[in-house]
This record gives C-alpha cells, structure tokens and sequence, in this order.
C-alpha cells in the first residue's frame, strides 16, 4: 500500500528534518572564531553562527592582501614609475627638479624631484598591485585598510604630496631663477 | 476591563513571539539575527512596529475602497473575539460560556470572509488568488481541527473551555462536576491521579489517543493560520504577499498582527483542550506537591498568577514549535496541501474520534 508507505515516510522524514534544525538551533550557542584564511583552523570550524559583526569585529587580512595605496612621501624619489606601469592611470604625479639637496630616503636613494602633486585615485584603482611592484624604495605599498567608502567619490582620491600650493610655487620659481 | 487585559496579552505575546522567530530563524540558518536594536536585538520588534505606523496607508485607486478599508479591521476583530472565551486562569476568563469551544470554533471562521474581501477588493490577481487559495485552505482545515477537537470534548463531556481546563488539575472538582482521573483513562488499571496532577492528568494522558489529535489539531493549526508549511495563500515566491500584497502602513500592520493573533489564539485552544490549560505540568508525588506548590486553589491570587504564567509560557512554547517547523519544511503545493487535508488528517481524525470515544467508555 503505497497510501501507508507514504504517510510513514512523510512521518520519519518530517522527523528528522525537525531534528536537523533542532541541531543548528543548538549549535548556534557558539559563533565562529573570526581566525583569518592563513591560520591553521580556519576550515575546521563548520558548526555554529558564521555571522560576523562587521564593524565590531572583522576577519584578519592575509599579508598579501592588497587593500588601498599609502605612499611615504619621504621615501619617494618621484622616478614616476608608478605612473607609467599603472594600467587604469589612477596616479597622477607632477615633479620639480630640486634645487636644494633633498637628502637621502630611508634606504638610502637620493631625493632629486620634489612631488608637487602626488595623487592616487583609488575609485580608479584596480588593485593589480603593479606600481608596488615597481617601486624602487618601496615607499608605494598596499595597506590592509580596506573599508575606506566615501559619499563624495572625490574623496576616493588621495593626496600625498607634502607641499602646499604656496611651497610648490616657490620651489617653481627657485627652479626658474636657477635656470635664467 | 477583559478587553484590556487580553489586548495587552495578545500584544505583549506577539511582539514576544515575533523578536523569538526572527531569532530562531537566524539561529536555524546559523545566523545571529537582530543584534543592533536594544540588548541582542530585544526591541527589534518595536521598532518595526513604529516604523510600520508611520508609513503612508496606500488606497490603489482602482480597488474598492470601502471593502479595502474594513477588510484588515474584520480579520483583526474576528480573531480577537476568539480570545473572550479563553479562561486565562482559573478564576479569569473574558465571557464564561457553556459552549465557549463552539464559540471559539464559529467566530474564528469569520476571519476568511475578512480574507476574501481583502483579496477581492484589492483589485490584483495576486491578492485574489492569495484569498481564494486562503479560504480554499481554511475551509479544508477546519474540518481535521473540529473532528479533533470533538474527540476532546467526547472525552471531557464538555464545551466549556474552563471546564476542560479545571478537569486537567489537582482542581478537578472544584468546578462543579465530579471528575475522576485515572491513569491513561483506564479505570482497570486503578490508579487514580485525581489528586496527582500535573501532566499526568492533562487531556493527552487522560486518554492517550487524544495525542494523536494534538498531533492533528497542531498540523490543522498551521494551516489555520497559514504558516508554513502551509503558507500558500502568502507563498512570496508565486504570489508576491498574497491577500495583502496591497496594503502598507498601519493596515499591513493589523493583518500581520491578527496573523500572529491567530497564531496565538489556536495555541490558547491547543493548550486548553490538549496540554492542561493553566494547569501546572508538575505532579504531585509522594509527599512533595510539585503541582500545589505551583498552583494556587482556585479563588486566591496564587491561583490567577500562576495560573497566567503556565498558560502564556505553554502557548508560548507551542508557538516557538510553529517557528521551528516553519524554518524546517518547504511549502507543500496546493495539490499535496489538498492531500493532505482530505486524504490524510481527515480518515486519521475521524478515527481518532471513534478510538477516543471507546477510550471514554474505559474512563467511567
């Protein structure tokens, strides 16, 4: 009798259907460690609550994520390589040679171009990580900030240039007197 | 003054039930649901209330406004009305009635003519075939809900929902009538549990096949108040929202508050005719009264408080057993809905009204 068969099996499979949620109602008592991708247990954990609470609590970031730009100014030596590699144009860069000596950068370059605009548009980025890989002193790294939305999309772009508009024409006509 | 009390109930228990679904719901689906609106999420509910009043009462211009209008107030009214014959206590209950089961029963069969007048006056197909679909559900349901509840009132002898609910108790004479409680309802078996109690003596012990009609009156109920499993006169992926698919505002918020009523209402009924009423579930055994200590002697304010407390935390603790099976199941088509009804709960039903009425005979 298919009849009787049927409402039997309606009845065991109602069961356990009602015991599988019973189970994750009682598993939910635990949430999740937030244990980033490199740590060892990451796939270990496959029972409890997986939501994270974003703003309060968030996964670690792998080291080679690749996140938004900072650029060390002190340490840029301005060779514009950044620029050209950049495969969106995101960066814009305008040098003026130095008149005065600029001093070395950390890793011991010598700094002959002063950054008068040094700019990253990170609305524009594409997060390949080429300029960082071109950089010579490695001032132009990828942070593992990565919850940096804005209102205004004017504010995706960043400024790292250390001279303010007055400073750069200064140095502007340093360059020019020099010159005549 | 009754009215109050049982709006208040029927509000606190909703909000209650609706903050415990959306949780339960998470923790089914490993999520941890509301946390940001009060203390893990606590006033979640309240704040979608609010929000809900303030937004603006939509009228289609096409739809028949008057009928539109009245649609969501009927629901609401005629599931609450339901409530006055429910003995909250052993010495509360809003209108005590001799036939207060058949009441309940009538009344709460007005909500589908609210339903349709919904539906149809919305001028929307969905909303039109959520309704259809709805009454054609309801109608059906209620025919494995009245044979089981009959098997409830065959065994008690009674239609006053605060009778069945004195004879579930240590009370059980105290009403009036002379009810003697055996084990399992077999007198041969000569243990009398009259002054034992607690779960002992509710209906689905007092004669065991009436468990079989609880397990039947709670499947019925889901489909009474179109819960999932058997949620299609709502089903969102076919029919968007169903009868209500064009009300907002504080019009939404009253068919969603007479759903959750409903709920609650048919929950009330289960525990009353099922699960001793606002009978405490311990017994008293040997020289320890579990079931006195935690239950007052009808009459004193003992009586009403805990009275309150077993009956709301039982209904409340049905309700969280809605929840769970609604979060578990898929939605049956309309077909295996029919099925169901027709071929399955109705012959078990009518069975069990004819066990159960056997079982009576081995009760006296």
């Amino acid at each position: 009798m298919t009849y009787f068969k049927d409402i039997s099996e309606g009845i065991k499979t109602t069961v356990s259907g009602l015991k599988l949620t019973m189970k994750h109602i009682w598993q939910a008592r635990k949430s999740r460690s937030t244990v980033g991708i490199e740590q060892e247990n990451y796939f270990k954990q496959d029972t409890g609550i997986v939501t994270l609470q974003y703003p309060f609590d968030s996964f670690p970031v792998p080291d080679n994520g690749r996140y938004r730009l900072d650029n060390v100014i002190e340490d840029c030596i301005v060779c514009d390589k950044c620029v050209k590699i950049c495969p969106v144009d995101c960066i814009d860069i305008e040098a003026i040679k130095a008149v005065e000596d600029l001093g070395l950068t950390s890793d011991g370059s010598p700094k002959r171009l002063h950054a008068a605009i040094f700019d990253i548009d990170m609305a524009k980025c594409c997060f390949c990580g080429l300029c960082t890989t071109v950089c010579p002193t490695e001032c132009l790294t990828m942070t593992k900030t990565y919850d940096f939305s804005e209102f205004d999309v004017t504010n995706m772009n960043y400024h790292f240039s250390n001279l303010s508009p007055e400073q750069v024409l200064e140095k502007k006509q340093l360059l020019e007197d020099k010159k005549g | 003054m009754a009215v109050l009390i049982y709006l208040i109930t029927v509000l606190v228990c909703v909000l209650v039930v609706f903050y415990a679904e959306r949780k339960l719901a998470a923790f089914v689906q490993d999520r941890l649901g509301p946390m940001q609106t009060g203390f893990y999420g606590t006033f979640q509910a309240i704040a979608d209330l609010l929000k809900m009043l303030q937004k603006e009462d939509i009228i289609p211009q096409k739809a028949d406004a008057p009928l539109f209008k009245i649609a969501p107030i009927l629901v609401f009214v005629s599931v609450f009305v339901g409530f006055v014959a429910i003995p909250l206590s052993p010495d509360f209950v809003g209108a005590p009635m001799r036939n207060g089961l058949y009441f309940v029963l009538a009344i709460v069969s007005l909500d589908i003519i609210g339903l349709l007048m919904a539906g149809w006056s919305s001028n929307n197909k969905y909303a039109l075939f959520g309704a259809m679909r709805a009454i054609a559900q309801i109608v059906s349901y209620e025919i494995p809900i009245g044979l089981s509840v009959l098997a409830v009132v065959m065994t008690c002898q009674s239609m006053d929902l605060q009778e069945i609910s004195f004879q579930q108790g240590i009370w059980a004479n105290e009403f009036g009538g002379n009810t003697t409680n055996y084990l399992f309802g077999l007198k041969s078996l000569g243990i009398n549990t009259t002054d034992i109690g607690g779960i002992l003596t509710w209906n689905i012990f007092r004669s065991p096949v009436l468990f079989i009609a609880f397990i039947i009156y709670f499947i019925a109920s889901l489909a009474e108040c179109n819960r999932a499993p058997f949620d299609i006169p709502e089903a969102e992926s076919e029919l968007v929202a169903g009868y209500h698919v064009e009300y907002s505002g504080f019009r939404f918020g009253i068919f969603f508050l007479a759903e959750y009523a409903m709920m609650l209402l048919t929950g009330f009924l289960a525990t009353i005719l099922f699960l001793g009423g606002w009978n405490t579930p311990l017994p008293n055994i040997g020289n320890v009264p579990l079931a006195a200590w935690t239950s007052g002697a009808p009459g004193t304010v003992a009586a009403t408080i805990w009275g309150v407390f077993w009956m709301i935390s039982k209904t409340i603790g049905l309700l969280l057993v809605h929840v769970w099976v609604r979060w578990t199941f898929p939605r049956l088509r309309i077909d295996q809905l029919m099925h169901l009804c027709w071929k399955v709960l109705t012959p078990i039903s009518i069975l069990v009204l004819f066990v159960s009425g056997i079982w009576r005979l081995l009760m006296v």
